[in-house]
């Protein structure tokens, strides 16, 4: 059977390259980065290596990049790390109602612990407006955190103009880059950002190595104390071949950038004007030209999400939803309810997100399978039959 | 994906008694209150057993597995026999579901009661037949 991963929001595969690199450090070159000796400055010139290409991936200063275990320590360290040192100026933080649950669970987190939060809403199709962003900041507003992109939906913020408004008001400004850095152009100058998170995994790198940007001068609390790792701010061993393999991800990303985001909006304006043709009633969800090069995110009406999944898994198709009944708290996901998607629609969430593996062919395998999968439980749907009822009753 | 069992994904795979009755002799729909999902039981009933069961749901493959099991369990039984068809009966009859899709189980059992008493309050039947059920106890 025909195998497509259409799954690569919840990672990518690891490139061939990247492993390449990070092998040794898997096996002659275990050094422990901090020892003084021969294995010890192996160890350590491989990481700074990796931090000198992550740095210029995203146009930043090498000595700015903390390396961290995943894209949710980074969220948890800069809103956690970042409010904690600003309290004694305020204790409130703006952060979006779409953000990654890293991110979204450090701010409720901060709320248990005395400060205050506002959620910044977003439109219908899932942007934040700079001026709500900008109507919520007060006079006690320490820090403002925006997410890049929603991997989920797709939609690209407007980071540059709410970083400006933030900043203008006083306020520190992050961004979880989680879902951009490596896949479309990601500069902390250009976007006039102080913070930003970002995960090697979404990039060909592997999992278990992500970093947090921040600005130089810039204050924050560590998370892990211990020792002097990543400059005081990061303590315990890195972890080098992941760290090493990271840094070849971003070398990899930045000189590949604009021939990986062609070959991926090819692949996803071609299910996305190809999917509707095929089914009826469907909607595209998240911006239509604002949005990550390799999502195509949908709600098929009148059926479920997982049903779907386990149907395309059937037939070797790996893709995700955002319905509540494939969510373990079964809730719909909170960025299809933000923007104001009508419950029994969220059922129906399903999303295919593309990445460099995947080819024309596997388009059009999906636009093959995935009709009678449709069609199959609409079949089964009463939500359908009532709709073809009254259809039939209002012509 | 969650972790089904074979005898689960078998019947969502292939699910019995999938579809509506013309003219059923009751119906029964229920909603999810956890996750928003429906399930809509049709019956047919002939000399108080069923005769004919079908069924349409909207959820996940827990729910399309339960609503398939359900229609094969209550198939041909008298409405008595159906009354006794629990949640857990219908957990158990497909050899166990993962513990956060066990609300899916309930609303079968629930669709199919609820065409019961659809049905009999249609034949106006419903104190007769609580009366029935008591005389039979006695
Ligand atoms: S119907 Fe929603 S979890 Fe089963």
């Amino acid at each position: 059977m025909r195998k497509v991963y259409l799954d690569h929001v919840a990672t990518t595969p690891v490139s061939h390259e990247v492993l390449e690199a990070m092998l040794p450090y898997l096996k002659d070159a275990y050094g422990n980065p901090q020892s003084l000796h021969d294995w010890g400055d192996e160890a350590r010139e491989a990481i700074e290596d990796a931090r000198g290409r992550v740095a210029s991936l995203i146009g930043a200063q090498p000595g700015e990049i903390i390396f961290t275990s995943s894209g949710t320590e980074a969220n948890n360290f800069a809103i956690k790390g970042l409010a904690l040192a600003q309290q004694s100026k305020g204790k409130h933080i703006v952060v979006s109602a779409i953000e990654h649950f890293s991110l979204l669970h450090s701010a409720r987190t901060l709320e248990k612990w005395g400060f205050e939060l506002t959620l910044v809403p977003v439109d219908r199709y899932g942007v934040v407006d700079p001026e709500g962003v900008a109507k919520s900041i007060r006079e006690d507003t320490i820090l403002v955190s925006v997410m890049h992109a929603s991997s989920e939906v797709g939609t690209i913020q407007p980071i540059r103009e709410i970083a400006r408004l933030a900043k203008e008001a006083g306020a520190i400004f992050h961004t979880d880059a989680v879902a951009t850095t490596g896949t479309i152009p990601v500069d902390v100058k250009e976007l006039a950002v102080d913070a930003l998170s970002l995960a090697g995994n979404q990039f060909y790198g592997p999992k278990g190595a992500g970093a947090l940007w921040v600005k130089k001068g810039a204050r924050i609390i560590p998370f892990l104390d211990g020792g002097v790792q990543e400059g005081g701010r990061r303590a315990g061993t890195e972890n080098v071949p992941a760290i090493v393999g990271l840094g070849k991800a971003a070398e990899l990303a930045k000189a590949e950038m604009e021939s990986r985001t062609d070959r991926l909006l090819a692949l996803r304006n071609r299910l996305i004007e190809g999917l509707p043709s095929r089914i009826e009633h469907v909607r595209l969800t998240g911006h239509p030209t604002q949005r990550l090069p390799g999502n195509s995110s949908f709600c098929i009406e009148f059926i479920e999400g997982e049903a779907m999944l386990m149907l395309l898994s059937s037939k070797g198709v790996a893709a995700s939803s955002g319905s509540a009944c494939t969510s373990k708290v079964l809730k719909a996901s909170h960025v299809l309810t933000a923007m104001g998607i009508p419950p029994a629609i969220a059922q129906g969430s399903l999303l295919f997100s593309f990445g460099l593996d995947n080819t024309e062919e596997d388009v059009d395998y999906v636009l093959e399978v995935l009709p009678p999968i449709v069609d199959k439980l609409r079949q089964m749907s009463p939500l359908y039959s009532k709709f073809l009822k009254e259809e039939r009753g209002g012509k | 994906m969650p972790v089904y069992n074979e005898k689960v994904m078998e019947h969502f795979m292939n699910p019995r008694n999938v579809g509506e009755i013309e003219n059923p002799d009751g119906i029964g729909e229920v909603g999810n209150p956890v996750c928003g999902d429906m399930m809509t039981f049709y019956i047919k009933v002939d000399d108080n057993r069923l005769s004919d069961v079908k069924f349409k749901t909207f959820g996940c493959g827990a729910a399309i597995a339960v609503s398939s099991i359900v229609s094969e369990m209550a198939m041909g039984k008298t409405l008595e026999e159906v009354r006794k068809i629990t949640p857990a009966l219908v957990a158990q009859e497909l050899e166990g579901l993962p513990k956060n899709k066990y609300h899916c189980s309930n609303l079968g059992a629930q669709a199919l009661n609820k065409a019961i008493n659809n049905y009999l309050k249609k034949q106006g039947k419903a104190g007769e037949s609580k009366r029935r059920r008591k005389d039979e106890k006695e």
